[in-house]
């Protein structure tokens, strides 16, 4: 496996991407509204003013998790373009033929829809903490932020839960041969993680960091998993004969 | 260059190629062609490494289909031009073609140089920035043709490089093709435009699945049609043609006042003709040779083979 191949194909990616202006849109907006909106619901009316410190805290702590839905819905929005748009363009065959294994187009592919999901969720992310901490250190004292869940969470169980949605994407995307259809069945990954999130916010799981790195195991055995599905999936001669 | 041994493709049930056995000398420019369904871009595509043969073998120089350690190599020597030409709308023509350089590993100058020299060669060099989005279909194929070019292939396989284009198009992708059987390439060209393939290749195959017929266009015309001489007469009458049936002319052919005869040596046989006929009082106006187009003989093997 020659890595500098695969980059060669993420980096053209990207300079198509760089095109496609929803692509850059969702990359942008999703992030922004989540890490915008969350803290700032808490300054309407002057509600932070008036939550214990303990509750603020907790508020904080629990909406945190809400990052690991965004690394599952932004790699739908640009894999499944990444793969279908070579069909709608016809391109996979020329780009088959040149002297690259399956193996580092599949990962070029995957770096082209990780790389970007990953770094708009790190900066939303940063973006959530830094306006939290602004938002909290006057009434506790101390910064919420960083702290042993969000290491946990943006180290570990971001970055698996993009791989686990690139994965799902990859598969989907060979399966179907409109990009809408397949943003519409890869956002399905949404619902694992959306289910994390809610039984945090019932309390029905604890969103510590011991938790988080249980999620973070099981994120890992699906994504190798995955892994072994997409790869097998991904043979250039079923891309040319059946990606029709 | 390209030998093939028996190359069989079948998807499950179906077979798409059978048995071809072929083989393409260096610098040899091989048409290929056959109706739709005749296995001609499953060939191509077997020979490019885009998919695995069924049984059979292929070599393309030094390196073999079937070896998976071959493969990179192989792919190395050789260029494509698929029949949709699979660009990137939202890049520009340069950086369409730049992307391919680095893929075929050639190294940053190398690659420029390229660009330059094919899109300068092709009149399109003025587009380099340009959005390949905007291009026109014909202007596109060009294109197609740099990237297969971009990392100057010792074979070059070419899948209806001139269908769907419009006449001028068409006319400057064949002249490009002839220019680069000058610089004595191997061409392996796939095509349904029999006028283009006798202009252009040196050695045609006509393909039904399995191999109809594989020559020159010359050796494939006097094995499949012989030699025939045409007469034009000012009236032609049972004289005249009882005197051609007692020099062995038996079988004759009569369209309007021309007489066709099959002759094996015309330089022999067409004096007797000649002299026959003016004997027998008939005053003759022409003789000519009936040549029969690719075209006569390609729909007389396929339709002889679909029989």
């Amino acid at each position: 496996m020659r890595l500098w191949k695969s980059w060669i194909v993420t980096q053209k990616d990207f300079a198509v991407f760089r095109r496609k202006r929803y692509i850059l849109y969702s990359l942008v907006a999703l992030p922004l509204i989540l890490s915008l909106l969350l803290p700032g619901s808490l300054l309407i009316g002057g509600a932070i003013g008036q939550m214990p410190s303990t509750l603020l805290a907790s508020f904080f702590r629990s909406e945190e998790t809400i990052f690991i839905i965004l690394p599952a819905i932004l790699p739908s929005v640009i894999a499944s373009y990444s793969f279908i748009g070579e069909k709608l363009e016809k391109s996979l065959e020329p780009l088959l033929a040149t002297p690259t294994t399956d193996g580092e187009l599949l990962l070029g592919k995957s770096l082209s829809a990780f790389v970007p999901s990953l770094a708009a969720t790190y900066v939303g992310g940063l973006i959530f903490m830094v306006f939290a901490d602004l938002l909290t250190y006057g009434r506790l004292g101390y910064l919420l932020f960083p702290d042993w869940t969000s290491a946990v969470l943006f180290v570990l169980a971001v970055p698996l839960a993009c791989v686990l949605s690139v994965e799902f994407n990859v598969i989907v995307s060979s399966r179907v041969n409109d990009v809408r259809a397949a943003q519409q069945l890869g956002v399905l990954i949404v619902l694992p993680m959306l289910a994390i999130y809610i039984l945090g916010e019932t309390g029905a799981l604890s969103s510590g960091p011991i938790e988080l790195l249980a999620v973070s195991g099981i994120l890992l055995v699906a994504d190798i998993a995955l892994f072994y599905l997409s790869r097998a999936i991904f043979q250039r001669e079923e891309i040319l004969i059946k990606w029709r | 260059m390209i030998e093939t041994e028996h190359l069989t493709k079948k998807f499950g049930d179906v077979t798409a190629v059978q048995d071809l056995t072929l083989s393409v000398g260096e610098g040899e420019v091989f048409g290929f062609l056959g109706p739709n369904g005749a296995g001609k871009t499953t060939t191509v595509r077997m020979l490019c490494c885009l998919i695995s043969r069924t049984e059979g073998h292929a070599r393309i120089g030094d390196y073999s289909i079937e070896e998976s350690r071959d493969r990179l190599k192989l792919q190395k020597i050789v260029g494509f031009l698929p029949e949709n030409v699979g660009l990137y709308d939202d890049l520009s023509a340069y950086r369409n073609l730049e992307f391919y350089g680095r893929l075929y590993e050639c190294s940053e100058s190398q690659s420029r140089d390229a660009i330059e020299r094919l899109l300068k060669m092709l009149g399109l060099w003025d587009r380099k920035d340009s959005l390949v989005g905007t291009f026109s279909k014909g202007m596109k194929q060009k294109i197609a043709l740099a990237r297969a070019l971009i990392h100057d292939p010792e074979v070059l396989f070419l899948d209806e490089p001139t269908a769907n284009l419009d006449p001028e198009s068409a006319k400057t992708t064949r002249d490009f093709i002839l220019e680069l059987k000058k610089e004595k390439r191997t061409i392996f060209l796939n095509t349904h435009n029999l006028d283009e393939a006798q202009r252009i290749c040196d050695r045609i195959g006509i393909l039904k699945t399995s191999p109809v017929a594989v020559d020159t266009p010359a050796n494939l015309r006097a094995s499949l049609w012989g030699r025939k001489t045409v007469l034009h007469l000012s009236q032609i009458n049972d004289k005249i043609l009882e005197a051609l049936r007692r020099i062995g002319f038996g079988e004759v052919e009569t369209v309007g006042n021309r007489l066709l005869l099959k002759v094996t040596e015309p330089e022999k046989d067409n004096p007797a003709i000649v002299s026959a006929v003016v004997g027998a009082g008939g005053e003759v106006q022409f003789v000519t040779e009936l040549r029969p187009t690719l075209e006569d003989i390609y729909l007389r093997l396929v339709r002889r083979e679909t029989e």
